[in-house]
């Protein structure tokens, strides 16, 4: 398991710096000049843009660009944004409001998913069956933005049961809304790949002997199918965390959060290429970690597998 | 946009955990419905027949495509046209029916039932092309990969991975910031840009399993050629999934044109589309909630239509879930 | 009722206000009376504001939020009376040009002294500028110095500086400097309002980066703390001497990113103030907040541009912009689509400026769509009868770029649609570049309150603010004789002259002027008073006591 473990960080390393690559290119590439941009309406001072430039090395060639800032990630430096702020700063800010509302969204999304999907699973082809069905359809197909103005008119505009806005990003009654509106479209597919796994291991063999053993009801369906159909959960869960990421963009500007979405949606459009790259490269690497750490759990939840 | 990360990484996980792929049942297997033998697509076909979610679907989307196509016939009202001395965020008349204040009127005076029909042609457009581009890219890149392994494989698997690794709504951020006039082929081409690694990964992994087949090795052993093989006999047995991943993520791409606008980096003017109303509407939802929800709810049900199709086709080439 | 909801974050925050006076109706209670109690000369005042941009430091604070602490922190050489935009000293003694306004002298009030306790001096003056102006240090502002002689050497176009020194500033004593210009400005006592011209101590040359989250001042206000993205704090300073002593005991700008956030906070008195209130609460605020709500314009106004190196506009008959002008129905979509947030312009000169005259446009800003049809016709039509307003998407311009075109295709049928560009980078960049296909958006928001400000700077030949390749030699002529005229007044004057001219040409056709619509809350005692630049005067501001 370790030399497993070891081979695939290895493999990382070139999937890490292709997707930072791509990133900077992305981000370097793009039209409007940050450093103009500065002066607006007003008159530009094209001296001053010219030294501003050639202290941010704006003037030399891309790909030199990267292997300095790479160079400079290495030593854990992640370089400055136009106003002179460290990016490891606003990330330290930014990081943990996100961290906290994913955690929050990840937990409704798995309560409500597995538990909708459970319910019909066991009782597929019946009405309940169905109903979780269209739910879960229904979610899908209305967009996160959409979700996000909807919930907020109704429970907080018109109900009054919860803040519009969120002030403090560590009050949980402030994050809740934001946190399940985010979790709603994850919590739809988690709901149907339950159902799905329910409903096909309930046939399998090993049912069949835990029934004829004589085991209790609520053991088979606690244990041994719960355990059993986590697994392709837990796999969809660990991928989707770069979709909430995006999904975040969206939950976060629509509730005022300054989390991770937030910075990098403003830093996309101001063109702030060392804040979009930083951001994009930590998640790139937890987003490696945390496919690892998948297949890893795999071992521990599934015995037939065995890392060599 | 989460919507078509979560459908494709659902559907790959469904289709890695749950069901192998399609094409390992060879035809006519299913002995209880009919005599005759049938194909995998005979097979399909006649499942999806006895399905009402397909029907129900079917219908919605050709009525959707007659309106993006002539929108026309559903109203005669310029949906440019704003009339704000008499006009200005008039209620909707509900019983109007396809009268021009069906829907009332938003805050520049134009009906929004007008806008909400013409708004459809972009919205199709944007789903049906970057389902078409990925899937061409992707199922090319994936069919490649499979069918030769060696180094072919390892340099398409890495550049997938590479592009895959990239958040697929950030990225897409990125890429439309870059251009300052976005018409619908750009949106199309951004959205493919990082679009393509699911199909192309669905697309590999069903090509290595249908490239070991026996009638593989047999068509080998008469000394077909390459392409013959690859596209007599590996493609038409591996590509079920991959039209499954498609057709899913086909209602995605729609709800991500929509978000992308509504973040102002979607399609620009003069383009209408649904997003930026929905945008629109949201500053004045207090007051006026018909301007967010009649957008809002054609979106809404042009993706439910585009899912429930794609669910529809999943379960009728899948034998495994039924 | 309750909060509020944002409809989409913006980018930057842009909103600044002027004068307040009340706006009637309301559902004002006795108990609630903003004009009774006493004040606390000791009460703290909480202001909404976003995390500035920049480190607090005067010559590079660009951005609206950075300025407004910094003003408090700072007292410059002169201030701007509000409402008349008349010059005020502040820590000047006087301001006094010679024959021809090219060499001023400045006299500071005596016994000065920063935060810290070293004296504010003629040559805290000169090295504040000299260090501002210096390319090296690459600060945003520093062209405000080019009117200095002795600029080039500190700031060439190319290359490294020559001197850390300009010439043209010369320490006379410990309170008299004199500043020498490379021409004749008769307003150049005006300029010196702005934040760049701040003083700056002797700790700041020491460690401007450490200075910057740590600022030391002169001004009423001193510095205490600022925690990023929450709180800055500045508390009366009580050496303070200025004209301006604080009537609060410090203010608490509290951190927003929304303007809905911050709406909420007001109507529950958890803030006293905010900038602007939300796009989503604009039809409600006024029966929300009685008169507690503020409703006026500041100096700023917001035109459309056309591109005169473009097809459709080379070579056009003015009167063909005329008509496009008159073609836009101002009153009806300042009150719909804008929902009372700017007032129809009438003057290419912004209301509270000095030189600004009621109706300067006459009949070219009403609206009259046969007039507009016939004036077209006349100057020969559009170009392909199709024009296109290009505007930055990252900010709230949609609503009313559509409502100007759809008035304009209504009313004379050409054809006109917006042309967005993603962000305000963007629509820079097509504008520096000449790339703008018709018409472009153009804004301006007061630097100094001089008409020459609204009209040289922007439409001047060599105006680094022209982007649209207008050029007219007599409105040129014009200016240059007004800048090196005998008196102010006399300057003002001729600005008034050379608008008529620019009446003729349309380089641009002014939309609307700016409003505030913002809110204080039951704690501030009367109103709060507005400065010129549209900012509350924060020391001018009472609480009640409790």
């Amino acid at each position: 398991m370790g030399r497993y473990a070891a081979r695939r960080l290895l493999q990382m390393i070139p999937i890490f710096i292709g997707t930072t690559l791509l990133i900077f290119l992305m981000v370097h590439i793009l039209p409007g000049d940050p450093v103009r941009a500065i002066y607006g309406d007003k008159a530009p001072d094209p001296a001053q843009i010219a030294a501003i430039k050639r202290e941010y090395g704006f003037d030399k060639p891309v790909l030199e660009q990267y292997v300095h800032y790479m160079l400079n990630l290495l030593q854990g430096d992640f370089g400055k944004n136009l106003a002179g702020r460290p990016v490891i700063d606003l990330m330290s800010d930014a990081f943990p409001v996100t961290l906290r509302l994913t955690l929050l969204a990840i937990t409704i999304e798995i309560i409500i998913g597995v538990g909708l999907g459970a319910w019909a699973g066991l009782r597929a082809g019946k009405a309940a069956d169905t109903g979780v069905l269209i739910f879960t359809l229904t979610v899908i197909s209305i967009p996160v933005f959409v979700l996000g103005f909807i919930a907020r008119f109704i429970f907080a505009d018109e109900l009054g049961w919860l803040p519009p806005n969120v002030q403090d990003s560590t009050s949980f009654s402030q994050l809740f809304l934001p946190a399940f509106v985010l979790a709603m479209l994850s919590m739809a597919y988690v709901a149907r790949l339950t159902r799905t796994t329910f409903a096909e291991n309930l046939r399998a063999d090993y049912m069949r002997t835990a029934l004829a053993k004589g085991l209790p009801r609520r053991r088979i369906i606690g244990v041994h199918l719960l355990r059993n159909s986590l697994i392709p959960v837990v796999t969809f869960v660990g991928t989707d965390v770069g979709g909430f990421i995006g999904g975040a963009v969206i939950t976060e500007g629509i509730f005022n959060i300054q989390g991770v979405g937030n910075l990098l949606y403003r830093a996309v459009q101001t063109s702030e290429g060392s804040t979009v790259t930083g951001v994009v490269t930590v998640l790139v690497l937890v987003i490696l970690l945390i496919n690892l750490l998948i297949d890893l759990l795999y071992a521990v939840l599934d015995p037939r597998i065995r890392y060599a | 946009m989460p919507d078509v990360t979560k459908a494709q990484t659902t559907d790959e996980a469904l289709l890695d955990a749950v069901a192998p792929p399609a094409v390992e049942v060879p035809a006519g297997q299913d002995e209880k419905k009919s005599d005759k033998p049938r194909s995998l697509w005979g097979d399909a076909w006649y499942d999806l027949r006895h399905r009402p979610m397909f029907w129900v679907s079917s219908v919605l989307l050709f009525l959707l495509i007659v309106i993006a196509a002539f929108p026309g016939l559903f109203t005669s009202v310029d949906p440019r046209d704003g009339d704000l001395v008499n006009h200005y965020l008039s209620k909707p008349e509900l019983t109007h029916f396809f009268q021009p204040d069906w829907f009332g009127y938003d805050q520049q005076g134009r009906s929004i039932y007008a806008r909400v029909v013409h708004g459809t042609r972009a919205s199709i457009l944007v789903g049906v092309g970057v389902t078409a581009v990925v899937t061409l890219v992707g199922a090319l890149l994936g069919m490649l990969a499979g069918y030769f392994g060696g180094w072919v494989d390892s340099v398409i698997s890495r550049l997938t991975d590479i592009f895959f690794g990239i958040p697929f709504l950030l990225g897409t951020m990125v890429v439309l910031n870059a251009f300052t006039e976005r018409k619908v082929y750009v949106v199309i081409l951004a959205l493919a840009f990082l679009g393509w690694t699911s199909i192309a990964r669905v697309t590999r992994s069903s090509v290595i399993t249908a490239k070991q087949a026996d009638y593989v090795t047999a068509a080998r052993a008469l000394g077909a050629g390459t392409s013959r093989i690859l596209f007599r006999h590996v493609m038409p047995n591996a590509i079920a999934p991959t039209i499954v991943v498609a057709t899913i993520a086909l209602g995605g791409y729609i709800s991500a044109e929509a978000t992308l606008s509504f973040l102002g980096l979607g399609l620009s003017d003069p383009t209408i589309s649904w997003g930026i109303d929905i945008s629109e509407g949201s500053k004045v939802i207090r007051d006026n909630p018909h301007t967010l929800l009649f957008p809002a709810g054609m979106l809404s049900l042009t993706v439910f239509a585009f899912i429930m199709l794609g669910d529809a086709v999943r379960d009728a080439l899948d034998p495994k879930l039924r | 009722m309750r909060g509020a909801r944002s409809a989409k974050w913006v980018a930057g925050a842009i909103v600044v206000a002027l004068a307040a006076t009340a706006c009637g109706g309301g559902d004002d209670t006795g108990s609630d009376d903003m004009n009774k109690g006493k004040a606390d000369p000791n009460g703290i005042v909480t202001a909404q504001l976003s995390e500035p941009q920049n480190p607090l430091q005067p010559a590079n604070a660009k951005e609206s939020q950075g300025s407004r602490v910094l003003r408090t922190i700072f007292a410059g050489l002169v201030d701007y009376e509000p409402g008349t935009g008349e010059l005020e000293y502040v820590n000047a003694e006087s301001v006094t040009p010679n024959d021809d306004s090219s060499e001023w002298t400045v006299k500071l009030k005596a016994g000065w002294k920063f935060h810290d306790g070293t004296p504010v001096t003629a040559q805290s003056y000169v090295d504040s500028w000299n260090w501002s102006a210096n390319i090296k240090n690459n600060q945003t502002n520093s062209s405000w110095f080019a009117d200095i002689v002795g600029y080039e050497d500190v700031h060439p176009e190319k290359g490294d500086p020559k001197t850390d020194k300009m010439s043209g500033l010369k320490v006379v004593d410990e309170t008299t400097f004199t500043v020498k210009l490379t021409q004749p400005v008769s307003y150049f006592a005006y300029k010196l309002g702005y934040d760049v011209w701040a003083p700056l101590p002797e700790a700041f040359f020491k460690d401007p980066e450490k200075y910057g989250e740590n600022p030391i001042g002169n001004g009423p206000y001193k510095f205490v703390s600022w925690e990023h993205n929450k709180l800055i704090k500045v508390r009366k300073f009580d050496g303070y001497k200025g004209p301006n002593k604080a009537k609060n005991g410090g203010i608490d700008f509290k951190n927003y990113t929304t303007a809905d956030a911050a709406y909420s906070d007001l109507r529950s008195n958890n803030v006293d103030w905010i900038e602007q209130v939300p796009t989503t609460a604009l039809t409600n605020y006024k029966t929300d907040l009685g008169d507690r709500a503020i409703d006026q314009e500041y100096s700023a106004v917001q035109s459309i541009v056309p591109a005169f190196y473009t097809k459709t506009f080379k070579d056009i008959d003015p009167k063909v912009i005329q008509g496009l002008s008159m073609a836009i129905d101002r009153e009806t979509i300042t009150k719909t689509v804008l929902q009372g947030t700017r007032t129809p312009a009438d003057s290419y000169v912004a209301p509270g400026v000095l030189g600004y005259k009621k109706g300067a446009l006459g009949d070219i800003v009403k609206f009259d769509a046969a007039q507009a049809k016939k004036l077209i016709q006349e100057g020969g039509g559009v170009p392909g009868n199709k024009i296109q307003i290009q505007y930055n998407a990252d900010q709230d311009h949609k609503p009313w770029v559509d409502a100007v075109c759809n008035s304009i295709r209504k009313s004379t049928g050409v054809d006109c649609v917006g042309d967005p560009k993603p962000t305000f980078q963007a629509d820079l960049d097509a504008r520096d570049n000449d790339e703008v296909k018709s018409m472009y958006r153009g804004g301006w928001v007061l630097d100094y309150p001089v008409n020459s400000n609204f009209m040289r700077d922007l439409y001047g030949t060599t105006a680094a603010g022209n982007t649209s390749g207008y050029s007219n030699k007599e409105f040129d002529e014009l200016s240059s004789e007004a800048d090196k005229a005998s008196s102010i007044d006399e300057t003002v004057k001729l600005y008034q002259e050379a608008e008529q001219l620019l009446a003729k040409d349309m380089p641009a056709i002014p939309l609307w002027f700016y409003k505030v619509n913002s809110g204080q809350s039951t704690n501030i005692l009367g109103k709060i008073p507005y400065g010129q630049d549209g900012d509350p005067i924060f020391d001018q501001v009472q609480v009640k006591q409790k």
